[in-house]
């Protein structure tokens, strides 16, 4: 196996998120989120077969009286065949990395090609081109540093990558995803022993408690 | 590719199982006839893989394109782009035959995560992040108990998803085809965004229950 797998994930994705990327119905960013968590998670890849189970049920049971393809379709078919190439397997990726490989095709490598930005406090990111209904970015927490104070609009999901952080909801280590709401103001703080790597993603821009870090939300897009 | 020497399923074997499925529907044993079909559907696609078969790919074209199509209908294509997508997915289906891997998913699984992704680049024109792969060992066939025991899986939730109230099932339909999310789904039924929640996890978890 490619990855450092982490086999003692404790917080996971939801079903409702799984079953959105299984219906294809979820923002490009929540969609990244999905299959990087995946990617080293095997209970969240079994759930998220089960979900597809469930659409390949409905997809079989799927009342189609007024659905019928053209005269010509089979045909068409046929000749779209014979004019495309064979499709071979994607390759896995090959050696240890810390950032799993969906999150190395927006990046186009793996941690030591990400360009981070500082945000401030010793905060560094790096946002990801993603569709607008959402937003992902990489984030640098140092060790033992705070994230400032912020709440939520919309949903809003952290996976650690590198390191570790502590905030109300627990402890999160590599492969674990902090699930925030509207509801929720919490403070991210880092592990000491190492700097903390996060993908985050959001469908709503965070607010920040103090005017200090609002006024730095204006042209930093955090 | 070579020709296989232990192939899940026979090409003879198939067909008897074509014949078995059709006198049992006859005598109304849809559970036993729907196995049968899952059978065959993965004995097809052996044949496409390994023996380029067009009879095979043109029973399976019968029943999962036109499903296809109406599926990608309900997600907001017009019918000549449905039509065409449908196509496309099919043919797919024929290029892939050598990834398919029964012991993972069924073959109806499998084309629907086919059409959900035709769907994301056609639709939704958005890039597709996809997990990584596991590493399964090259080339293998897969364990023919694991292919059992998944297919059995399959037949429990098939079940499942029958015998849940018409409610929740509407909202599970309309969440894997209407091309909805959960906040568009409260706007479309005027239910609270908080209850659409708690009952789909509901269904969830039913369903999971009778999984068990």
């Amino acid at each position: 196996m490619n990855e450092i797998m982490s086999t003692d994930i404790n917080h996971h994705l939801t079903d409702e998120i799984l079953m959105g990327y299984s219906a294809g119905t979820l923002p490009e960013a929540f969609n990244l989120m999905v299959a990087t968590h995946v990617s080293l998670c095997d209970a969240c890849r079994a759930q998220l077969a089960a979900c597809d189970a469930v659409g390949g049920v409905l997809l079989d049971e799927h009342d189609i009286p007024n659905t019928q393809m053209q005269p010509d379709s089979f045909a068409a078919t046929m000749a779209m065949i014979e004019q495309s190439a064979p499709i071979t397997k994607t390759p896995a990726a090959k050696k240890p990395c810390v950032l799993p490989t969906p999150l190395q095709d927006y990046i186009g490598g793996d941690l030591s090609e990400v360009k981070w930005r500082p945000i401030g406090m010793g905060v560094k990111q790096a946002i990801l081109p993603t569709s607008k209904q959402a937003s992902a970015r990489l984030l640098m927490i140092p060790a033992g540093a705070a994230m400032p104070d912020h709440g939520h609009h919309g949903l809003e999901m952290t996976m650690v990558l590198q390191g570790a952080f502590q905030d109300d909801d627990g402890y999160f280590a590599r492969g674990d995803v902090d699930i925030a709401d509207s509801d929720l103001e919490h403070t991210p703080m880092a592990d000491i022993h190492e700097d903390c790597i996060c993908l985050a993603v959001s469908d709503a821009p965070l607010r920040f408690k103090g005017i200090l870090p609002r006024i730095m939300q204006s042209f930093i897009r955090i | 590719m070579s020709a296989r020497s232990h192939n899940v399923l026979p090409r003879e074997r198939s067909v008897n199982f074509q014949t078995a499925a059709t006198r049992l529907v006859a005598v109304g044993s849809k559970r036993v006839a729907d196995e049968n079909k899952r059978n065959l559907w993965i004995s097809h696609v052996r044949r496409i893989r390994d023996d380029a078969d067009k009879a095979a790919f043109a029973d399976l074209y019968a029943h999962f394109a036109p499903r296809v199509k109406g599926f990608l209908i309900n997600s907001g294509a017009d019918g000549s782009m449905a039509e065409e997508c449908a196509q496309e997915v099919m043919a797919t289906l024929w290029h892939k035959a050598h990834l398919f891997d029964p012991s993972r998913a069924s073959v109806t699984t499998w084309i629907f995560t086919i059409a959900r992704n035709r769907k994301i680049d056609i639709l939704r024109k958005q890039r597709r992040p996809e997990p990584e792969d596991l590493t399964w060992g090259p080339e293998e066939e897969p364990d023919q108990t694991d292919v059992l025991a998944l297919q059995q899986e399959t037949e429990i939730l098939s079940k499942a998803l029958t015998t849940l109230p018409a409610a929740q099932r509407e909202l599970i339909e309309q969440a894997y085809f209407g091309d909805l999310s959960h906040s568009e789904i409260a706007k479309k039924t005027g239910l609270p965004l908080g209850t659409i929640k708690s009952r789909i996890r509901l269904a969830l978890e039913r369903l999971r229950k009778t999984m068990r």
